[in-house]
């Protein structure tokens, strides 16, 4: 293998390096200058962020196992802005003394659940899917466990771990009757010698439970409830965004490479999990009262948006699905790093505390009023588009009626989104949260993910590069 | 030669909104400065545009040519039907380019006296920007949907300006009133929008303006209550130039809009976003010219009708800056009469030609008038002519200044406004002679009432005032002189060898059997208005007490607003609203009352799902595979 062929693996080789030098910084800093790993971790993801950017060819290694195009380099750049953003909103969490000891832990971590998605993007047979799968998995379940001191973490973390093992059980079962059906574990040869038996058909199925159990489609979301209460905010708003986001873009291209003539059984399956997730994800989400329950409650009827886009099977689909985490990433992360400046400073997070907090703090309400909005999906704001072209693209393969229902779905979502906002805006309070002064680190984080949700949407150029490299079945 | 530099005349003033209006209270008094440097900018590569274009690029074999500078494609609906984002320069969008520039620098200039002690420096700038900025994104807009969306961001910084004074209710009110009422009357422009792309498939100006394009070679040939549907989309589309331009009976806004500081008043409310609905007539002249030519009339009565009723209104007006307000109304129906009054090439083309070149002198002169208004109420703090008189004595520049513009608006040779209406009434005269007649008379009204105005604040008698009146400080006397000297020798440019409806150059020349006798009334009226007012007589009471009930009605606008009260207030809100707020309260409340608590409810009845137990969890994760395996691949395969 040439050196120009390890280079295409260059996202994860300068995520393996950021984490190398992570690692090197808590060898050798020690007393007063542990801190200092917090910034040079930052700073070398940003760096890595940023060389990952770079055009790079596309190509095929180690004989087909590992792939990678200008769409799965897109995907792995969105992924990484994401992670960024929540590296950045970490610093001041991890600065408190109560992180003393874990500070690097954190960064690590993540950084190696990157490296697996990474991997997991880039995959050319169900090998080295499964590994990046895996990799991508079991050490969230130690970020879960991140806060050892609480029970609810701990609690986080054996739930997430036992759950995902079941999840993986049956993806690998199905799997095996994959390989024990068509002989190979390779996308091409695997799609070449696809013939719908049923054996075949319920290897689909048993592979689509598993990525529903990453995405949390009903009624395989149960585990997310208590792991995103239980986890810190910021692990929590990774899961429900990034891992989210990686798992439906391999899932998408799996389905559309390898799957393609299953396409009558898995729009199926697409169809009635789609209603199912949105609605019930609304509905547990009404009735949430804990600011951090309540957007892990809302990412499940996200997710279930993004199903829209998959179902048609068509390029539109495929773009929008990114575009959509694009964007979904903004929103959220803007959301919850207001969130988490107010829970870092006051340790308040429920939705009653946020009354009347326009007149003390206009500038945070603002940005977590236009996060909900973009959420929620009201122009002129990025995730109005994000949704609309979801929407578009499932209408063009013809779902009206499944538009229609996801888009009562959206009203519902309004409604509780609104509450965030009547409740900074509207409601009366006595005592609101006294006005504090966010440190720049979180600012940045707002401030960048603020420019993203308006710049997102208004740019059309985004939408026409992604849109340049999609593909149909 | 390449124009892809114009799009920076677009968007520097709309960073320095963004700029200022963020960070403007850091800086406070510098934040005029900067904002004035941005128009700085604007406004020279404006003019180095109209140079190029006119003068070098923009002629080919003696025809002009529409170039499209900037291009980008925004939003794709169908392959056809596409929103760009763009600049396209021809020769009314690069007149408008000056025209804007030039008035809005000097408004910046002028405010940095004038507005000096106000505490919302920094946000008045930061707006003034934003207008600017949507106002150059109007008029250089490459089809018609961009024109909207600017148009509609005109709409909010008028509204955001005329409120500026939020602590005053009146200037709250108004504003509202004119943001509701144009608002209103883009629905209009809205409907127009979306039937003429319906039927044409395209958005693009030059596209839908192109004789052989679908809008005038393939005319749709639907009609619709005896008028052909483009007939019926034009006029729908002209209803938002109506509102913009203070088109009667949609004019009400405007006079209240005065409520705004008295720059604003200049920039906005008499030279550029007002003529707004002229620029729009005039961009889809075409159109109306060959597939709606009923509609074209219909503006040209309404222009001349407007113009002829505002103008009897100033005639009794105190407020300075209100008969200003009602001579803007008065001289932009001038415009719109000249355009329903022009045919399509050559000779033809006059009443285009004239109404462009209207409202390029208009800009000049009516900024100027509104400008020494400013230096005026400056002086005197009051807006009423009763408190002033004998002004000439203080205020040396802006009484000189206002007298050319005075001049300048009533016709009299050799300032611009002579030339460009001396171009209506021709126009006028060839194509219909009652309008003639009625422009005739306006003439004379106007050359009154302005000199009416001049003489009531320069000559008259003098009152005591508290402080002795002072001259206003150069950067408020430097636009004025600027401005002035524009009001002199605007009226020279021949207009005709630039502007003309099919973008081909022909020549004009005086008629001297039409000029000589618009002069003639020009000067009895500011005769009578110097024998009322010149000094302190008695004919204007005894004429007041003659004409009693006209005068009364004339005073209180013709009862307009009254009218619009009446209708709002007792027929749509009682006889319609009512009765819909009840049906929306009790039915649809209710419906989705309903949904709320059906929503609610499940959500309660699902809360048991969520037990906390893994096993339970573990248990519908193998339940829900085996059920997904059972219905999709055994029961519907």
């Amino acid at each position: 293998m040439s050196f120009e062929q390890v280079l295409l693996m260059r996202n994860e080789l300068v995520l393996v390096i950021a984490m190398l030098i992570v690692l090197a910084a808590e060898i050798f800093l020690s007393g007063n200058n542990r801190k200092l790993v917090i910034p040079i971790a930052v700073g070398a993801f940003a760096i890595a962020t940023i060389i990952a950017w770079f055009p790079q060819p596309e190509g095929v290694i180690f004989g087909g196992m590992y792939q990678t195009d200008t769409l799965r380099q897109i995907m792995k750049n969105v992924l990484n802005i994401g992670v960024l953003l929540i590296f950045i909103q970490s610093m001041p969490w991890l600065r408190k003394p109560e992180q003393n000891f874990q500070m690097s832990e954190f960064y690590l971590i993540i950084i190696a659940t990157l490296i697996g998605m990474g991997f997991m993007i880039s995959s050319g047979d169900f090998l080295m899917f499964y590994l990046g799968l895996e990799t991508a998995t079991i050490p969230v379940a130690a970020l879960a466990a991140y806060d050892k001191g609480k029970r609810k973490s701990a609690e986080a973390g054996i739930k997430l771990i036992l759950s995902s093992a079941l999840s993986s059980g049956i993806l690998l079962y199905g799997l095996s009757m994959i390989y024990g059906t068509t002989g190979s574990i390779y996308f091409h040869e695997v799609a070449n010698a696809w013939g719908n038996t049923p054996l075949q058909m319920l290897a689909v199925v048993f592979f689509m439970s598993g990525m529903f159990f990453k995405l949390s489609i009903v009624p395989f979301h149960f585990w997310t409830a208590d792991v995103y209460e239980g986890a810190p905010v910021l692990v929590t708003s990774y899961l429900s965004v990034i891992s989210k986001a990686a798992a439906a873009f391999i899932f998408m291209i799996i389905l559309f490479k390898v799957f393609p003539t299953s396409i009558e059984l898995w729009k199926n399956v697409l169809y009635a999990l789609t209603i199912i997730t949105i609605t019930l994800g609304n509905i547990f989400a009404i009735r949430q009262k804990n600011m951090k329950r309540f957007l892990a409650f809302s990412s499940i009827a996200q997710a279930g948006f993004i199903l829209l886009g998959i179902i048609g099977g068509n390029a539109m689909g495929m773009t929008a699905v990114v575009y959509f985490a694009l964007i979904y990433i903004f929103s959220n992360l803007a959301a919850f790093g207001v969130v988490a400046a107010i829970s870092n400073v006051t340790g308040k997070e429920y939705m009653n505390d946020y009354d009347g907090l326009y007149r003390t703090n206009p500038k945070l309400s603002l940005v977590m009023m236009l996060a909900l909005f973009s959420l929620a999906g009201i122009p002129p704001v990025a995730g109005f588009f994000g949704k609309f072209f979801l929407f578009m693209a499932a209408a063009k393969s013809g779902y009206y009626i499944l538009v229609l229902i996801a888009v009562i779905n959206t009203i519902v979502s309004l409604y509780y989104y609104l509450l965030v906002v009547k409740a900074m805006f509207v409601n009366k309070n006595e005592h609101p949260i006294a006005w504090f002064k966010s440190d720049w680190a979180t600012r940045i984080a707002l401030i960048a993910s603020v420019l993203g949700i308006i710049a997102v949407g208004l740019i059309s150029h985004i939408w026409e590069y992604i849109n340049a490299f999609s593909f149909g079945i | 030669m390449d124009f892809s530099y114009t799009i920076w005349i677009i968007l520097v003033p709309f960073f320095m909104f963004l700029l200022i209006g963020l960070t403007g209270h850091w800086y406070k008094k510098a934040a005029g400065l900067l904002g004035t440097a941005g128009l700085a900018f604007v406004f020279l590569a404006s003019y180095y545009t109209a140079y190029k274009y006119f003068f070098e690029a923009g002629k080919v074999d003696g025809v002009y040519q529409q170039i499209i500078g900037y291009k980008l494609l925004w939003l794709s609906f169908t392959d056809k039907l596409t929103i760009d984002l763009g600049v396209m320069l021809d020769p009314i969008s690069v007149m408008m380019l000056v025209v804007v520039s030039t008035v809005s620098f000097m408004v910046h200039i002028y405010s940095l006296g004038y507005m000096k002690e106000e505490a919302g420096f920094y946000r008045f700038y930061a707006f003034l920007s934003l207008f600017t900025f949507a106002m150059m994104g109007l008029v250089v807009a490459t089809n018609i949907f961009q024109m909207y969306i600017f148009w509609e961001l005109v709409g909010v910084s008028s509204y955001l300006l005329i409120g500026f004074y939020y602590d005053r209710p009146s200037a709250v009110s108004a504003s509202k009133k004119a943001f509701i009422v144009t608002r209103f009357a883009d629905l209009g422009f809205l409907i127009g929008i979306l039937i003429l792309s319906y039927y044409t498939q395209t958005f693009d100006f030059q596209i839908i303006t192109s004789q052989n394009g679908p809008a005038i070679a393939g005319a749709p040939a639907q009609t619709f209550m005896g008028f052909s549907i483009l007939t019926w989309a034009m006029l729908l589309i002209f209803m938002g130039g109506a509102g913009k331009s203070a088109m009667f009976p949609l004019h009400i806004w405007l006079p209240d809009a005065m409520e705004g500081p008295t720059p604003v008043s200049a920039l906005i409310h008499a030279a550029t976003m007002v003529v707004a609905g002229v620029y729009l007539v005039a961009r889809l002249f075409p159109i109306y010219s060959f597939a709606a030519p009923d509609a074209l009339t219909f503006i040209g009565y309404l222009g001349a009708f407007t113009s002829l009723f505002a103008a009897i209104i100033a005639m009794t007006q105190f407020d300075i800056k209100r008969v200003l307000a009602f001579s803007t109304l008065s001289q932009i129906g001038y415009m719109m009469l000249a355009l329903g009054v022009s045919g399509y090439g050559e000779h033809n083309g006059l009443g285009y030609t004239a109404s462009m070149f209207h409202l390029f002198t208009h800009a000049m002169f009516k900024a100027l008038l509104f400008l020494g208004a400013g230096a005026v109420i400056h002086a005197v703090h009051s807006n009423f002519t009763y408190e002033m008189g004998g002004l000439r004595k203080y205020l040396k520049i802006t009484h000189i200044t206002f007298l050319v513009a005075v001049l300048a608006i009533a016709g009299i040779p050799p300032f611009a406004g002579f030339w460009s209406k001396d171009e209506i009434l021709v126009a006028a005269w060839e194509h219909n002679k009652l309008l003639f007649w009625v422009e005739y008379l306006v003439a004379g009204i106007t050359a009154f009432y302005m000199s009416r105005l001049y003489f009531l604040i320069f000559w008259n008698k003098t009152p005591h005032y508290h402080h002795t009146p002072h001259e206003a400080p150069l950067v408020m006397t430097g636009p004025l002189m600027f401005l002035a000297l524009m009001a002199i020798f605007a009226g020279l440019i021949p207009f005709s060898e630039f502007v003309s409806p099919d973008l081909t150059p022909y020549h004009t020349h005086l008629h001297y059997n039409i000029a000589i006798p618009s002069v003639l009334i020009a000067l009895l009226g500011i005769g009578v208005a110097a024998a009322f007012y010149l000094k302190e007589t008695s004919y204007p009471d005894k004429i007041t007490a003659a004409l009693k009930g006209l005068y009364k009605a004339t005073y209180n606008k013709f009862y307009i607003d009254e009218v619009y009260m009446f209708v709002t207030h007792k027929i749509i809100f009682g006889l319609i609203s009512k009765p819909i707020a009840w049906f929306d309260r009790q039915v649809i409340d209710g419906t989705m009352n309903l949904f709320g608590i059906g929503t609610l409810w499940a959500s309660r009845k699902t809360k048991g799902l969520q037990s906390g137990q893994l096993q339970q969890y573990a248990f519908a994760f193998v339940a829900g595979a085996v059920i997904l395996v059972l219905s999709f691949v055994y029961i519907w395969a």
